[in-house]
């Protein structure tokens, strides 16, 4: 019992060192800052610009945008960065699980996705004069931060190359882009459309979100919660296993 | 009384797929021994340390260190020995300083020794003048000094080293060659692998010879010169790997 106990203790000092050095080496850097936050506000300004109304409407897609680019800005090509360089291997020299180390990667992630997302979200709810549930936003942003930087691991571990990890990342990120309800509403698109956008994680987000700035329905966003925590596990459990295998 | 072991291991074995990178080997290290692993490229030494170390598993075979099993103990393990990999692989945007401090934090220095056992180290490997610039403009041997440091940040009890001395230049090499003396009169079990034979006659109190793989002698580097009736340990390698034939061919294709 005290063995274990010791072994988390070690794992988790493990993926805090890990995530205060990548957050000190690879994020809040211009490349991360400008994929994180300013190409998600650009892209919801100039669908605004298209289509003006409502900006109120537009704020649940820029933080879910926020959450996702910020999050995946560097996890997508860290892994593999180190992985080439060979650090990857030395921290598992380190009296650490494998397991720690991907959380660690991943916990890197999320810090940077929050600090961006609490821009967005306070600085829209300002200007805005919004007035959402913060209890209902945590609810849905954090998970959201994890299932995110959990996706950018994984699909970094599925490829050997630093640019396929982007490219790679490209497709879910645009895909859900359009069919999650960031710019238009789920419920307007076509049948068919719907039960694609319901099996992809950022529409629990979006659709979240958006029930946290009205404020009602705190039912389904509990619900929405334990989904994105369904997809945290779909995406991480493959990410940690195959992270293992690139070392045999 | 039996000698303290440190390192037992016993047909280890890794295969991937159809290739078998390491096939059956057993051996035993000694507390304080300086044992060197000698082969050409591709023999199996690296499989080995990765195996031994954690970030390969045997796909055959058992082996334990300081009595902890690397199949199933292998955190406990990593906690009592060092590594020193064949590529200097810190961290490029870290300085020197912080990379030692990164690597105290993961192996649990306590807070209050970190800082100071970093500057140690740095002034030990001569890089205390440099500890605030970044790892990248490193020269090599810094480089490599830096990692040494970084695998002795927690004082381990026993280290691997592998290929130390790659690209090092006569200075860094001779420097890292006393350093490693140094270790051993401390007490440290040292696990050295290299292509330098001369290197290995030097420093290693006893040395196995690795070919595909597979164990073909273990001893003292003056035993196998005996046993083989040569002057120099790298004659007693040519003779013991059946490679002299292979270097002769290779001369008259010249």
């Amino acid at each position: 019992m005290k063995k274990e106990s010791k072994m988390w203790r070690d794992n988790l000092r493990g993926i805090f060192y890990i995530a205060l050095k990548d957050i000190k080496t690879y994020y809040f850097k211009p490349p991360a800052v400008s994929w994180g936050i300013v190409f998600p506000i650009t892209w919801i300004l100039a669908f605004y610009l298209r289509n003006p109304g409502s900006f109120e409407e537009l704020v649940p897609g820029l933080i879910a945008m926020t959450i996702l680019f910020s999050t995946t800005a560097a996890e997508a090509v860290v892994i593999n960065f180190e992985l080439r360089l060979g650090s990857l291997e030395r921290l598992l020299l380190a009296p650490i699980g494998l397991s720690a180390v991907l959380f660690g990667k991943v916990l890197g992630g999320v810090v940077f996705g929050f600090a961006m997302t609490t821009v967005v979200t306070i600085g829209s709810t300002i200007v805005l004069g919004l007035q959402p549930n913060f209890v209902y936003l945590i609810l849905i942003i954090i998970p959201s931060l994890l299932v995110f930087s959990s996706l950018g691991a994984l699909l970094c571990v599925l490829v050997k190359e630093v640019f396929e990890a982007q490219t790679l990342l490209n497709l879910p990120r645009f895909l859900m882009i359009f069919l999650s309800g960031v710019v238009y509403p789920v419920s307007k698109m076509p049948a068919a459309l719907q039960y694609l956008s319901y099996a992809l994680p950022l529409t629990y987000t979006v659709e979240g979100l958006r029930f946290s700035f009205s404020g009602v329905a705190g039912r389904i966003v509990l619900s929405y919660t334990l989904i994105l925590i369904g997809f945290l596990l779909l995406f991480i459990l493959p990410a940690v296993k195959l992270l293992g295998k690139k070392f045999e | 009384m039996g000698k303290d072991m440190i390192i037992r291991v016993s047909d280890l074995t890794k295969r991937y797929g159809e290739i078998l990178a390491v096939d059956h080997i057993s051996f035993e290290v000694e507390k304080g021994e300086v044992f060197g692993f000698l082969g050409p490229n591709g023999a199996g030494k690296t499989t080995t340390i990765r195996m031994l170390t954690g970030p390969s598993k045997p796909t055959d075979g058992k082996a334990s260190i300081l009595g902890f099993d690397i199949n199933s103990q292998i955190v406990q393990i990593k906690k009592h020995i060092g590594v020193v990999p064949e590529i200097s692989n810190l961290y490029d945007d870290l300085s020197g300083f912080d990379n030692l401090l990164f690597m105290a934090q993961l192996y649990g220095v306590p807070r209050t020794q970190r800082r100071k056992r970093a500057e140690e180290l740095l002034k030990t490997f001569r890089l205390y003048e440099r500890k605030d610039s970044r790892f990248r403009t490193f020269s090599r041997g810094m480089k490599r000094a830096l990692t040494i440091a970084a695998a002795l940040i927690h004082n381990p009890e026993v280290i691997f080293l592998d290929e130390p001395t790659v690209g090092l230049d006569v200075v860094a090499a001779r420097s890292l060659r006393n350093l490693i003396s140094n270790l051993r009169r401390q007490g440290v079990t040292i696990f050295l692998t290299t292509h330098y034979l001369e290197e290995a006659d030097l420093l290693c109190d006893r040395v196995a010879i690795l070919v595909k793989g597979r164990i073909l002698a273990i001893d003292t580097p003056q035993a196998l010169k005996d046993k083989t009736n040569k002057k120099s340990l790298e004659e007693a390698f040519m003779e013991i790997t059946g490679l002299e034939p292979e270097v002769l061919a290779i001369e008259k294709g010249k």
